[in-house]
């Protein structure tokens, strides 16, 4: 029977044929790594670039310029904290804002929605993911700020200046630009983001788990808070993640609107600087010795701050699943 | 993949290749540097290309972008708001030349007050920019001013957050006219603002000022013209109060020394004359006194003459300022002396 | 039964519904707001020149042409380059490496590469291909666009792989065929669906990126397929538009934001669209 089968296919050399397979294979395999290891090339490259070009700025002020707060381009005197400062707080406030309300969504999505509608606001939700970021920041100059500088801004100044803390925090004549304004949109920015993985996350919960909560009486806050979050932690920690290192990098968006000074104020309502803005407002324009390295370490210490979000969130992940059981 | 697959790619990769190919050889002049003259070189461009064919190409990546393109030979030329000193120049082996004339205006948003309304004259204004002056009411605004109804209004100073040319001659002028400012802060496209906030662009700086009482903000002349801005008359070095308009830019350029300012060294700020606006500026073109390439840059030296030539009227529809006649004979001679191989 | 607790729980369970309520009328609304100021603004910009015509030195008519072909080609030159990178290094992560240490460096370096800021990205080609090549080029531009693509594709491609039930890539394997050949022809094909969703997401997130092209392809007033010259393309001269005074080229601006956006868009929209076809 066999003899006759492979009669059809002529001589069949076995030997030949498994060895053109294991050269084509280890061919495919080294391909396929070579690739993987161009990743790892381009990531080196852009470290190695990056601490190329800020090499003199690097020398000249070593380590004391991450904690210098002077920027001036005349003196060539530049320090990396306003930028540094801006860009940890915008992040920060823009995750406050939209980690809940990105959790929110995800819960109003897989719980309240009616079903006809579930699909149409969740598409309408991820196109604010799809808005390129510098429609976000011309909006937001003529549009946003304006309004904020008008009421709300006003408003907080006035409902907080009497509160011990709050009051220093929302201080400062109404700008309409700055801090404030520049992470509100970025939590708009980053909200589909959250929402999305936690909406995804969320759905494979398995209905058991839930049902089994449901059966013991629990309301549906309860059945949220008490199984479905704890079960999808990893991923909307990991959603969260995602969304930080987003609203690191993000600069079209905030350089209109963040105002731009190389200070250090305590009020939200006051103007700032992030690193990407700070690069993007003035590398074209940037002439001297040390004011392009300058702009460039700051973009190597972006680089950096990136990377140790990026481990932190794979750290606590990692913790995470261990104390979760892997699933 | 199937051979026929592979050739079919091959054929297609190659076509593509060579209709690319082909398009480098029909290469533009190229320019880069100041965005404050993009418009009207790009205005310039396209009509010399329907006279003559010849294209260029130009970009507005700031002045810092267009000397470091210059020197690295990426361009053929380079564009710039702040001129070289004789110093720089030399030591680049660039000559530089100016085209057009540009102004800064000091604009407001003060309730009650219009436009040309207020008068400022150079050390009051340092004063505001430097914070020492707070207040719309203050004693040394109100002597300028004894007829205005200035309100108790704190000031709000709104200057470039991004490197700017504007910002050069805006600085440059208060250096002039301020030893606290020129010791404090000193003139450069990207200076440290002792106070206020900082808007991107000539948009957001009026944008702001149009939005917050009591604001300060300085913008480039076409953009004050077009969007109808509350704009500030200022006491030139002669005394007298001038508006910002084309005829003061111009009187400002006619006084200055260019013949005997080496390499057009000369930063039309506080310049003489009764009618002269003095926060001027103009903005300059960097080319190598030995080109690399001699036929490109004989390409861009003839552009640039039928431009002060034929470019007047482009130039003024724009809100930009040509040269007055005798600035453009001292450029011409410049051109001779300094160029070598270009035959100009 | 305790009602004091039960109404307590009971409201406790209204009051975070109707946050979650207001959380989604919150996105919605600001989605409202921007996408109608872009659609008013970008339609009164919109007429059949755009698509047409150059862009335009302020005072004349104009289009949009030449950056729509900038963006189209250095997009589907990134594309072309970075897809088959991205597809074969997410393979050898899913197939090859799937436990190894090698594998999991590789990734925490792709995901560093993938987060990584498009400005940081745009100086270094900057520093690589537009310093050594002496000028900007649409090259270095396609080239920036390239390496914000790959992370991309390396994570739905390996995400995706990763979903491929085990059974297909033994059945393959019990017939005798080579790990290679299981990829290609079993497991590549079960993914496909997905792989083609990384790489339209790959478009539509370069679609809208400015800052990496503001240093390497520049921009260009006039049309050209020159690779080895600047070249135009939509967010630059958005860029450059919305940030000058002059009316016309505002709306120029807003025309070419609407027109970005609604590429962005009906690009994410297919994305999803093929993803839970392949699902159902």
């Amino acid at each position: 029977m066999a003899g006759i089968a492979l009669e059809n296919y002529g001589t069949y050399d076995r030997a030949n044929v498994v060895r053109r397979f294991g050269r084509g294979d280890t061919r495919f395999r080294l391909l396929t790594l070579g690739a993987a290891l161009l990743v790892v090339a381009i990531f080196l490259g852009v470290l190695f670039a990056l601490v190329d070009g800020a090499w003199p700025a690097i020398k000249a002020f070593g380590l004391p310029f991450l904690w210098t707060e002077k920027w001036n381009p005349v003196t060539e005197k530049f320090g990396a904290l306003a930028p540094i400062y801006g860009t940890l707080v915008t992040s920060f406030v823009a995750m406050m804002i939209a980690v809940p309300t990105g959790i929110g969504i995800a819960i109003f999505l897989t719980e309240i929605c009616p079903n006809a509608l579930k699909r149409p606001i969740s598409i309408a939700i991820e196109l604010l993911a799809g808005i390129p970021s510098i429609i976000y920041g011309i909006w937001g100059l003529f549009i946003l700020a304006p309004f904020l500088q008008s009421t709300i801004q006003p408003w907080l100044i006035e409902v907080f200046a009497n509160v011990p803390v709050l009051s220093t925090l929302f201080e400062g004549p109404p700008y309409g630009i700055g801090v404030f304004t520049a992470a509100l949109i970025l939590s708009i920015m980053i909200l589909p983001f959250i929402s999305a993985v936690t909406r995804d996350v969320f759905e494979t919960v398995p209905p058991m788990l839930k049902e089994a909560a449901y059966g013991l009486g629990c309301t549906r806050w309860e059945v949220m808070w008490h199984v479905v979050l704890p079960y999808s932690r990893t991923g909307v920690v990991g959603g969260g993640m995602l969304a930080l290192g987003r609203a690191l990098g993000e600069t079209m968006a905030i350089t209109f609107v963040i105002g731009n000074a190389h200070r250090i104020s305590p009020s939200l309502l006051a103007p700032g600087t992030t690193i990407s803005a700070a690069i993007a407002n003035e590398f074209t324009e940037a002439l001297g010795d040390l004011y392009v390295p300058s702009l460039i370490e700051l973009g190597l210490i972006l680089f950096f701050i990136t990377f140790l979000v990026l481990a932190a969130a794979q750290l606590l992940l990692r913790r995470l699943e261990a104390s979760g059981g892997k699933r | 993949m199937k051979p026929i697959f592979r050739r079919l790619t091959a054929l297609s990769v190659g076509v593509a290749a060579g209709v690319f190919a082909v398009q480098a050889l029909a290469a533009d002049m190229t320019g880069a540097g100041a965005t404050f003259p993009y418009p009207i070189y790009a205005k310039w461009a396209e009509a010399y290309r329907a006279k003559t064919g010849i294209g260029l190409n130009y970009q507005s990546i700031g002045s810092g972008g267009g000397i470091a393109q210059i020197k690295a030979k990426t361009v053929d030329f380079g564009a710039s708001d702040k001129p070289l000193s004789p110093g720089e120049l030399d030591a680049a082996g660039l000559t530089q030349f100016p085209t057009v004339i540009g102004g800064v205006v000091p604009v407001v948003n003060i309730p009650g007050i219009k436009a040309g309304e207020l008068v400022l004259d150079g050390k009051t204004l340092a004063d505001i920019c430097l914070g020492t002056i707070k207040y719309w009411d203050d004693a040394a605004i109100k002597k300028l001013n004894p007829s205005a109804n200035l309100p108790h209004l704190a000031v709000v100073g709104v200057h470039r957050s991004d490197g700017s040319g504007t910002s050069f001659i805006f600085t440059n002028y208060l250096s002039k006219k301020s030893p606290a400012w020129a010791s404090q802060v000193g003139a450069a496209t990207s200076v440290e603002w002792p106070s206020g906030i900082g808007a991107k662009g000539n948009e957001g700086v009026a944008g702001n000022v149009k939005q917050t009482n009591g604001a300060l903000g300085y913008v480039e002349y076409a953009y004050a013209k077009q969007n109808n801005l509350t704009y500030v008359r200022m006491i030139n070095k002669d005394g007298k109060a001038v508006s910002p308009t084309a005829e003061a830019f111009q009187a400002a350029s006619a006084k200055a020394d260019w013949v005997h300012s080496k390499g057009f060294y000369v930063v039309l700020t506080d310049q003489p004359g009764a009618a002269s606006w003095p926060i001027a500026g103009a903005t300059f073109i960097l080319v190598y006194k030995n080109p690399p390439d001699a036929a490109k840059t004989a390409d861009v030296l003839k552009f640039f003459k039928w431009a002060y030539a034929e470019g007047d009227k482009m130039a003024t529809d724009l809100d930009y300022v040509p040269l007055p006649d005798s600035t453009i004979a001292a450029i011409a001679k410049s051109w001779h002396e300094n160029i070598q191989g270009v035959g100009m | 039964m305790n009602s004091v607790l039960y109404a307590r729980r009971r409201f406790t369970d209204r009051m975070f519904l109707v946050l979650s309520v207001a959380a989604a009328g919150f996105g919605l609304m600001f989605l409202g707001l921007i996408l109608y100021t872009l659609l008013v603004q970008g339609f009164g910009g919109i007429s059949l020149k755009v698509f047409t015509e150059n862009t335009p030195p302020p005072g004349s008519d104009g289009g949009l042409l030449n950056a729509m072909i900038g963006s189209v080609v250095m997009s589907v030159l990134a594309v072309a380059v970075g897809t088959p990178v991205g597809i074969l290094a997410g393979t050898y992560l899913a197939e090859y490496g799937r436990h190894t240490r090698l594998a999991s460096a590789i990734r925490f370096f792709n995901d560093i590469l993938l987060s990584a800021p498009s400005i940081v990205i745009g100086l270094f080609i900057y520093e690589l291909l537009v310093i050594q090549m002496g000028h900007f080029s649409a090259i270095a531009g396609a080239a920036s666009l390239a390496v914000i693509v790959i992370p991309v594709v390396v994570r739905t491609t390996e995400n995706m792989l990763l979903l491929v039930p085990n059974s297909l890539r033994e059945a393959g394997t019990a017939l005798g065929a080579p790990m290679s050949f299981v990829i290609r022809s079993v497991t590549w094909r079960a993914a496909r669906a997905g792989i083609v969703t990384g790489a339209l997401l790959a478009v539509a997130r370069i679609s809208g990126e400015t800052a990496p092209l503001l240093f390497t392809a520049l921009n260009n007033q006039f049309g050209s397929w020159n690779l080895n010259a600047p070249m135009a393309s939509l967010p630059a001269v958005i860029f450059q538009f919305a940030m000058s005074p002059y009316e016309d080229w505002h709306r120029l601006a807003w025309a070419g934001a609407l027109l970005v956006t609604l590429a962005v868009l009906s690009l994410s929209i297919a994305a999803r669209v093929m993803e839970s076809s392949k699902r159902n």
